[in-house]
């Protein structure tokens, strides 16, 4: 029963963020409105974190497989991709370098600040 | 073989879960950044089709149901960000500018380095939306007039290149708080780099998946700001 349980409500938040997806014209796809709806019914009590958590576990602990398929499909765009293939081989890596450089030293800057903060206060 | 491929509804998805599970069994044996399960995987599966000389399309008539789980499990990611609550209250500043200094960067510096390798206003476009979840990159791509194929295959190398170097560039940068871990990785490599931040710890797992909400949403409203300048 407990799956059966947490399954429905998960899946029905998922189905309800494909509706929003059908009625908003944005390029946001249903499942970050499902993402954002959950959230809002966990921080509401809504739902109950133990309605969902081991079928949420679950569907997440498995998520890398998920990419496998997409992934190999880069096969069937291999013949697309060949004539921007050295400008996407410098460009990809170099960009999520900096990006990683950039948000995780703003993000530690930021930390630095608030706590230095929080410090004096106490 | 090939008839049996196109009517299994499992043989994907089992090729694609062997795959994987061989994938961490030579990790755990290595133990090198490089042997990352979700590349071997993905290698395994490639030269698995090309070598019994199997369509992709035959392979994904089974594969996608496995894609299919993809929509309830993201959605499935607001209960890790749920159980750091208190965490993503408390610092809502760091969190914020993090994501949106990330954006930035990625927006600017493929604005750059097209402008550098004299790539086209389409290839431009197609690249803009790269550091997003697949699903609303490819919608980003198509309304600027990308090409959304390639915008899918530069998202996915993206994503496999930050879940393989998130460790080494972590040292290298010296990144070592878990909020900021988690938001570089998210903002860097969307859904394939929470996979890498999961792994690592509950914090980094959930501020990696609010960077996907949050990066998502920032891009879609700044890409169409960039795809006028150049």
């Amino acid at each position: 029963m407990k799956y059966i349980k947490q399954f429905t409500i998960i899946l029905s938040v998922t189905c309800v963020g494909e509706i929003f997806k059908y009625l908003i014209d944005l390029p946001v796809p249903g499942s970050i409105y499902g993402l954002i709806l959950m959230l809002l019914m966990l921080m509401t009590g809504a739902v109950k974190l133990e309605d969902v958590k081991e079928a949420a576990d679950f569907l997440v602990e498995i998520m890398p497989l998920m990419f496998i398929p997409a992934a190999a499909g880069l096969l069937d765009s291999y013949s697309m991709l060949r004539e921007m293939l050295l400008p996407l081989m410098i460009i990809i890596p170099l960009t999520t370098c900096l990006v990683m450089f950039v948000s995780g030293k703003v993000t530690e800057l930021v930390l630095k600040i608030s706590r230095s903060g929080e410090e004096k206060d106490a | 073989m090939h008839e049996f491929f196109a009517e299994s509804a499992t043989v994907g998805v089992v090729i694609s879960f062997l795959a994987y599970y061989v994938g961490t069994l030579i990790n755990k044996r290595f133990k090198l950044a490089i042997l990352n399960p979700m590349l071997i995987a993905i290698i395994l599966v490639i030269v698995f089709l090309l070598v019994f000389d199997i369509d992709y399309d035959t392979y994904n008539s089974s594969a996608r149901y496995l894609s299919y789980l993809m929509t309830p499990a993201t959605v499935s990611l607001a209960i890790p960000m749920y159980q750091k609550l208190e965490l993503l209250k408390k610092e809502p500043a760091a969190i914020f500018f993090g994501i949106l200094s990330g954006v930035l960067t990625s927006l600017v510096s493929i604005l750059l380095l097209s402008i550098l390798f004299g790539l086209s206003h389409e290839q431009y476009v197609t690249l803009l939306p790269k550091s997003i979840t697949t699903a609303i990159g490819m919608g980003v791509s198509e309304e600027m007039g990308g090409m959304p194929v390639i915008t899918t295959a530069s998202i996915i190398i993206t994503g496999i290149f930050g879940n393989i170097a998130a460790d080494t560039l972590w040292k290298l940068f010296h990144i070592s708080d878990p909020i900021a871990k988690g938001i570089s990785i998210g903002t860097a490599a969307h859904a394939f780099g929470t996979a890498k931040a999961l792994e690592i710890g509950e914090t980094e797992g959930a501020m990696s998946s609010l960077s996907i909400v949050v990066s998502g949403l920032c891009t879609v409203v700044l890409a169409n700001i960039f795809a006028g300048l150049y």
